[in-house]
């Protein structure tokens, strides 16, 4: 009989955390995506619009 | 004490190790991949894709795949709530046996958790990388799949499936909101054609699974208003889709091929609905409900040839040929 069982729930427990592992990891990729294609939209900008500002000063 | 003897204790003892620590919170992976119910998340995904695409405004196609992504997640989140809730008929049902909580292998608070966690996740995701308007509808689907369908309807009306319908029918408009910002009647025409064609769909597998619905207790049309009344009802609900799905052929997402598609499908429905009312139970029996079950293979057809042709028809619009 050998010293270490492997059991059932050892590979399951095993499956559960690399999933889990992985499914992290693709969150990140995923947030890490959506940051950059809203940056690159103007999604994040905070600036006043130009042409409000020029109206804001000459008013 | 024999060998064999030996050989059974051994293996007995080890299933019952398995069972207890297996139960106590050591579900795997796959495990909770199946309480997301991934063949009813194929139809979100792509009943949703399809409203996103035909949408007059374009998306960013990264945001678009996170935003299918998180419907589907939203939509797998009402699936685990719904088998927590019904764990106990799951555990009647033969169709449902094999599902995670029944089985052993998920616990009904895990369910709970993991569903409820995923909820608010795939919402608030959806808002963060969409807009509100998607992620509200989102958030309303879940609440109606889980509160007014499972919790309310399933188990005290036999229109379970007619109101119940509606969650699975939303898909399309959270597509379309994710793509718009809003509502329009294109998008509720898909929304319509879902929720028209659920009650035939399901009243005909109810027709060959009735067993399993009666020893559960849930009240399905075949179990309160007999089997005759049950095909009667599907060719009505047949008849009444047709007009919808023909309809949207004239809208901005129709044209030729969908109309074309449209009437094929619709007669075809039409058809076999036509068939299985003109059936009785003597004759269903005798040839295993034969027609019962090629009506519900068809009904699936059916839907994805729709929603396919919707799709036909918006990749045709890039190219200056769809619609009319």
């Amino acid at each position: 009989m050998a010293l270490k069982v492997e059991h059932e729930l050892h590979r399951r427990r095993l499956g559960r955390n690399i999933g889990l592992g992985l499914v992290l990891l693709a969150f990140v990729g995923l947030v890490f995506g959506l940051t950059l294609v809203k940056t690159k939209r103007g999604d994040f900008n905070m600036q006043p619009e130009q042409s409000q500002t020029q109206q804001g000063a000459s008013g | 004490m024999s060998d064999t003897s030996v050989n059974n204790t051994s293996k007995a003892a080890q299933v019952q190790i398995g069972q207890v620590q297996i139960g106590h919170g050591d579900a795997g992976f796959s495990d909770f991949y199946a309480l997301l119910k991934p063949r009813v998340m194929s139809l979100v995904v792509f009943t949703a894709l399809v409203g996103l695409l035909a949408a007059p405004q374009p998306v960013h196609p990264f945001v678009a795949f996170v935003a299918i992504l998180f419907i589907a997640l939203g939509g797998g989140a009402s699936g685990a709530l719904n088998m927590w809730w019904d764990a106990d008929i799951d555990r009647i049902m033969k169709r449902t046996q094999k599902r995670p909580i029944p089985a052993g292998r998920v616990t009904e608070g895990e369910a709970l958790g993991f569903g409820a966690f995923l909820s608010v996740f795939s919402v608030v995701m959806l808002g963060l990388a969409a807009n509100w308007v998607a992620a509200g509808i989102l958030a309303f689907t879940i609440f109606f799949y889980v509160v007014v369908y499972t919790m309310w309807l399933k188990r005290t009306t036999p229109q379970n499936i007619v109101i119940g319908g509606a969650a699975g029918a939303f898909p399309p408009m959270i597509g379309w909101a994710v793509a718009t910002g809003g509502i329009s009647i294109e998008s509720v025409l898909m929304f319509c054609l879902t929720f028209m064609w659920t009650p035939p769909h399901f009243w005909a597998l109810a027709l060959f699974m009735k067993s399993d619905y009666h020893e559960a207790k849930v009240p399905m049309l075949t179990v309160t208003h007999g089997r005759k009344s049950t095909r009667l009802h599907i060719l009505v609900y047949t008849l009444l889709l047709a007009p919808v799905a023909i309809g949207i052929s004239f809208t901005s997402i129709g044209g030729p091929v969908y109309l074309a598609v449209s009437l094929i499908f619709n007669a075809l429905f039409v058809k076999g609905a036509w068939d299985i009312w003109r059936r009785d139970e003597a004759q269903a029996e005798a040839d295993g409900y034969r027609t019962e079950k090629k009506v519900f293979g068809l009904s699936l057809l059916y839907l994805f040839a729709q929603f396919g042709a919707i799709l036909v028809e918006s990749t045709l619009r890039i190219y200056g040929m769809g619609g009319w």
